[in-house]
């Protein structure tokens, strides 16, 4: 069984470019090229150098001690929040930004919810001197107001997204509708792996990283590379993907990954896809995503604003499928709980997204010898509004 | 022989109107239709709402979005339907995204078409790959025309390849962008309309995008069978006469 893209675009029954003939030049030029450029030996060399000198990798590999004790097996911690911007958005704004700018682009669009993909996204353009338009919901303009201020400072226009639930999903139909508008100089940089082929691929390509760099990190720590579970949150998918990236053929790895079950799976206001989606198609490719019988997309709620979005990347959809990860919903409330204890256990806080796979180890049982790795994608500076309305700090 | 193939055997300027099904009433779906059709119409374009309708602008994801809060579904509209040939002779052709139709069903949908007498469908976000592979013979089974888009930056290549996948009409989008902007017809835009003619496809064309004048919409004639209008349109519709909206709006270009 292959769990990775086909030549065709798919994952098994997911994936494919279901996009209007407006976008199928900018996503053909993208597909028939992608590959070549990342290949080609000078991108790889500047690739490798910014994320080196400039995002800071590779990001330490950290095994938490007191929350090891608390759990009993060994918590390793991959730590994305120690990157330049503080999130592992950056891996992929990198990889793009290099890939535009061979592709000649001269404009580039993003969407972002937390604000941490627009934020990478404004810091990339801002080094390569590139125009940058970020379309962000208005709900998340708020309850993210420092990145705003942020990428306004990096040089980007913000532009709020109005129509739906205002968060990530209308930002992504914003910034698609940019591209239609805009065919020739513009390149839109999808933060998550989601989008027509070949963004799923090309966007897991770029955070694979993560997990390239874990299995080195473990062999040294542990001697073993083939942890037992690795864990990561899932909104569009990029930072478990590349979490699992390397792992996804040794079967006997767990592949976890944690959705944002919101104020509880069953309330209605939730973003827990795997549970409520069915298969369908969302932003350019086939997938599961929460609907209506009618077809028409839902709501999601999540208190991150990072994983409040109603589908999952197809590759995801395919991990799903297949059994091969195992797809679990944390509640707001456990994920913020989660933050709090990792920051009074360990000292670090971290971003509500990435509480939701901390909040996780509470519901497994371990026997004292396990390895586990947690990405913590962010930190959570971002979030500090949320979490003191919350613990009244 | 179909409608639609009638109607480009014996029409020039051929006016289609495009429009949001339950807009601005759930039920104004088919008396629209019928009022179209005595104003001067000669052809359809009734849209299934989407909540996600990327490729189009304000004024048709605001009609989306009312058609949906009032109730509107594709087994509600087909309900409606069921009274359209009772009213309306005209060709009609469905449009609307491609993820509310997989969960009707292709083959449902098709089936459905066919009973309330619709023509056939434009599905801006079902690529031509899977249309051949998976639906084009129940499409075809079904005597339904499956209509593909066009724009500037579509090859020569492609455009054989959708002429040759199609069978009632070529669909150009005037220049690349969403619905509801003004069409403006640069030097650019005249070689595009004139390079497609020049290559002399089996099927007729539409010019459609930013036609919202009697001007643009003559301009457009030039280098088509005809052109559609959609925004300008639904712009226009006044719920408090909504008769009486659309002969004053259709006036202006059966002048
Ligand atoms: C810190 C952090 N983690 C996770 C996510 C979710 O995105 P993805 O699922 O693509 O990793 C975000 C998105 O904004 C984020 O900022």
């Amino acid at each position: 069984m292959s769990y990775f893209v086909n030549d065709k675009g798919y994952y098994g029954d997911f994936g494919g470019a279901y996009i209007p003939e407006m976008l199928y030049p900018n996503v053909e030029e993208l597909r028939q090229n992608y590959l070549k450029i990342i290949g080609d030996e000078s991108f790889q060399k500047e690739f490798h150098q910014l994320l080196k000198d400039y995002v800071g990798r590779p990001s330490p590999l950290y095994l938490a001690k007191r929350l090891s004790k608390k759990y009993n097996a060994n918590i390793f911690l991959k730590r994305e929040d120690l990157n330049h911007t503080g999130a592992h958005k950056i891996n992929n704004t990198i990889g793009q930004i290099l890939l535009a700018e061979r592709l000649g682009k001269k404009r580039i669009i993003a969407e972002t919810g937390a604000g941490q993909h627009g934020v990478a996204t404004a810091t990339v353009c801002a080094l390569r001197g590139l125009e940058c338009v970020v379309y962000m919901g208005e709900v998340d303009i708020e309850r993210q107001a420092p990145n705003v201020a942020r990428m306004k400072m990096l040089g980007a226009k913000v532009v709020p997204a109005t129509s739906g639930s205002k968060t990530l999903k209308d930002a992504t139909n914003e910034a698609m509708r940019d591209w239609i508008n805009n065919p020739v100089d513009t390149h839109y940089i999808i933060g998550s792996v989601v989008g027509p082929h070949p963004y799923p691929d090309m966007v897991a390509i770029f955070q694979s990283i993560i997990s390239e760099e874990t299995k080195k990190q473990l062999i040294e720590q542990t001697g073993n590379d083939q942890p037992d579970y690795v864990l990561a949150c899932v909104g569009g998918g990029s930072n478990a993907m590349g979490m699992f990236f390397h792992f996804i053929d040794d079967e006997n790895v767990k592949l976890v990954a944690v959705e944002a079950g919101g104020k509880g799976v069953d309330t209605g206001f939730s973003a827990a896809t795997t549970f409520l989606g069915k298969e369908g198609v969302l932003h350019g490719s086939r997938s599961i995503l929460m609907q209506t019988e009618d077809g028409q997309v839902v709501e999601p709620h999540s208190v991150s604003a990072g994983l409040d979005y109603p589908g999952i990347g197809p590759q995801h959809a395919h991990l799903f499928k297949t059994g091969r990860g195992q797809y679990v919903s944390i509640t707001d409330d456990e994920a913020l709980q989660a933050g709090l204890l990792l920051t009074q256990m360990e000292g670090i806080i971290p971003a509500i997204e990435s509480a939701h796979a901390l909040a996780y180890l509470e519901k497994m049982t371990f026997t004292g010898k396990e390895n586990v790795v947690v990405c913590l994608s962010g930190r959570g500076d971002k979030d500090m509004d949320t979490y003191m309305k919350y613990f009244n700090l | 022989m179909s409608r639609i193939k009638e109607l480009f055997q014996n029409k020039k300027n051929i006016l289609s109107i495009y429009y949001t099904a339950g807009y601005p009433g759930l039920n104004d779906t088919v008396n629209i239709a019928e009022a179209l059709e005595q104003a001067g119409a000669d052809l359809l374009e009734i849209g299934f709402p989407y909540s996600d309708p990327v490729a189009d602008g304000p004024t048709i994801q605001a009609s989306s979005k009312q058609s949906l809060d009032q109730g509107m579904t594709l087994k509600l509209l087909f309900e409606q339907l069921a009274a359209l040939r009772k009213r309306v002779n005209i060709p009609v052709l469905l449009m609307g995204y491609v993820n509310p139709l997989l969960q009707f069903g292709v083959e449902n949908f098709c089936k459905a078409c066919v009973e309330v007498g619709v023509d056939g469908c434009i599905v801006p976000d079902l690529p031509m790959a899977e249309y051949e592979e998976l639906y084009q013979t129940i499409f075809e089974e079904n005597g339904l025309s499956n209509i593909f888009l066009v724009t500037p930056q579509t090859s020569p290549e492609r455009i054989r390849k959708i002429d040759g996948l199609t069978n009632g009409f070529i669909y150009l989008i005037s220049t690349s962008a969403t619905t509801g902007q003004h069409l403006q017809v640069s030097e650019d835009t005249e070689s595009y309309f004139s390079r497609i003619t020049a290559m002399k496809l089996n099927n007729p064309t539409m010019i459609g995008f930013g036609i919202n004048s009697k001007e643009t919409f003559d301009k457009a004639c030039q280098y088509a069978n005809g052109a559609i209008i959609g925004s300008a349109f639904v712009k226009a519709l006044d719920p408090n006469d909504l008769n009486g909206s659309i002969k004053t709006f259709m006036q202006k270009f059966k002048q």
